[in-house]
């Protein structure tokens, strides 16, 4: 009965809004300031993929099914608003989704360097996935130093989803 | 009833395989729309509705959220010139002294080029209006290098139509709404813009790839290109009107030819959008197609002279070979605009070669009746 009361307390604390709408608006307010047209000094601000951050961050915490549609849904918006074609975001994030799902049972529970080469290793999975897509897409290839900042500036992003991951990793004790 | 309390109540699903799942799915969504997406096409149904809504919805908001950004920037300006007034007064009164040089260079060659036309009789191009706008989003990423602009429809922004900065070529409309249009930028990787070498008149094709400096692709011909000759848009096909300047040729690291952008000079947070139309779309065609051409079955009447073409059509090809040499661009045009003022009153001075030619077809005309 003990047992039955703590799980039942561990999943009402992972409230949908909590752990899978904040984290998406914020990402998506997030990358509308990035893209506005402002300099500082002449130079332009980087143009990370904020949705990155909870693409691992729900992978890593626990399996769950509305993730992948939320993610398809974030990455169309950011289509629309970058410009690039409907569902490169939504396809490469979910690849980047996948992975991580996929490698959770032997990757998670290290220390944060650790999980901090894995996030950069998924961002560089998900950066791949959409330069391969456009390749193909458009027939011509896009500037490999384009794609390596935006991986770079990314991949800096983890403090945000080791931020999240703590946050969240012991609210379902499941999936611990 | 929830679904706990239904014949369901003891049908467990594992969470992970459930989540893989809805992977498989939503990816095969994504995938589908990735397929069915032409965001490069010069169709106006292109686009697509859902993306003009999401901008209509978004250019307001960040229209508001760049505001203060604007403000900051103007303070800075504000600051610096003050700052800065001497310096920049003496650069200006240099530049002014150089331009007050190119603005004769100008009026000799408007004098001379309007002298041409009349002998040549050469219909030139129409002014283009054009409208400006705003950028309140920019994207700049390497698979998509986009801006919003809060002009559109409305004022007959259309798909297709080039976009300038204060200082050249910026790109081309590819989708536009109600007070809204999208920009593809010329260093976008769908981006492919017919251009030329001004000083050769080599064309080819400059390619975005998301770098800063898209690379010209399909040159041809030998040495058709140096560093820093002047790329601009060659108006073929009917894109874009010709002479939009574009950049200047610079030889990259990877050994292809690229542009530097004349657009990348200044910030940009204004563009001009040209409301151009092709030739192909001002001609009257309804008047070109009511023409009708004599019917097949008629036989023409006997003519005295041997040739059975009207007098005008014969004089032609003995007229056309002396007519040629004036009228090609470069030989004529090209060595006036490289030079600075002083080399430029050379080639004003009416040449006694074209006075020849117009005199010669009166005789060369006869020739065929003869």
């Amino acid at each position: 009965m003990t047992f039955q009361t703590s799980r039942q307390t561990a999943a009402r604390s992972m409230d949908p809004w909590n752990w899978l709408a904040v984290p998406t608006l914020t990402c998506l307010v997030l990358t509308l300031l990035f893209a506005l047209p402002i300099r500082v000094f002449g130079l332009v601000p980087p143009e990370p993929v904020f949705l990155m951050v909870p693409a691992f961050v729900w992978a890593v915490i626990r399996p769950s099914i509305l993730p992948p549609f939320i993610l398809m849904v974030s990455g169309l918006l950011l289509d629309v608003l970058w410009g690039a074609s409907l569902g490169l975001w939504g396809f490469s994030l979910l690849f980047g989704y996948a992975g991580v799902l996929a490698s959770r049972s032997f990757a998670s529970g290290q220390g944060q360097s650790m999980n901090w080469v894995w996030y950069a290793i998924t961002c560089l999975i998900v950066e791949l996935t959409a330069y391969l897509v456009t390749l193909i897409d458009v027939q011509a290839a896009p500037s490999l130093v384009g794609a390596f900042w935006q991986w770079a500036v990314t991949a800096a992003l983890y403090p945000f989803a080791h931020q999240l991951i703590e946050r969240f990793e012991d609210a379902d004790v499941r999936f611990k | 009833m929830s679904l706990r309390d239904g014949p369901f109540q003891d049908l467990k699903v594992p969470l992970t395989w459930a989540a893989a799942m809805a992977v498989i799915v939503a990816g095969v969504a994504a995938l589908g729309l990735l397929l069915s997406d032409r965001r490069e096409t010069y169709k106006d149904e292109a686009y697509g509705a859902g993306r003009v809504v999401v901008d209509r919805v978004v250019a307001p908001a960040a229209d508001v959220l760049s505001t203060p950004a604007d403000w900051a920037r103007a303070l800075g300006d504000g600051i610096g010139d003050y700052f800065f007034a001497v310096s920049e007064n003496r650069r200006l009164k240099l530049e002014n002294a150089r331009l007050r040089q190119w603005r004769d260079a100008a009026i000799a060659l408007e004098d001379i080029n309007s002298r041409y036309r009349a002998l040549l009789g050469v219909k030139i191009d129409p002014p283009i209006p054009m409208v400006t706008a705003r950028i309140v989003l920019d994207a700049r990423g390497p698979f998509a290098n986009t801006r919003l602009a809060n002009a559109g429809e409305e004022m007959g922004v259309r798909v297709g139509q080039p976009v300038m900065s204060d200082a050249g070529l910026v790109g081309r409309v590819v989708g536009t709404g109600q007070g809204i249009s999208r920009i593809l930028l010329l260093t976008d990787v769908a981006s492919h813009m017919p251009v030329l070498v001004d000083r050769t008149n080599a064309r080819a094709i400059l390619s975005g790839d998301g770098g800063p400096n898209p690379t010209l692709d399909y040159l041809r011909g030998v040495e058709p290109v140096r560093n820093g000759d002047r790329i601009l848009s060659s108006g073929d096909g009917g894109v874009l009107p010709r002479g939009l300047p574009v950049g200047t040729a610079v030889k990259g690291l990877d050994g292809q030819w690229r542009v530097r952008l004349s657009s990348d000079s200044v910030p940009i947070d204004l563009v001009r959008i040209l409301l151009f139309k092709d030739f192909t779309d001002l001609a009257a065609q309804k008047a070109l197609q009511a023409s009708k051409m004599p019917p097949l079955t008629d036989v023409p009447a006997p003519v005295a002279s041997s040739s059975v073409l009207p007098p005008a059509l014969t004089a032609k090809p003995a007229a056309a070979p002396v007519v040629a040499p004036v009228a090609p661009k470069p030989s004529a045009t090209k060595p006036v605009m490289a030079k600075p003022a002083p080399a430029l009153v050379k080639p004003i001075a009416p040449p006694p070669a074209l006075a020849k030619p117009v005199a010669q077809p009166s005789a060369a005309a006869e020739e065929p009746a003869r």
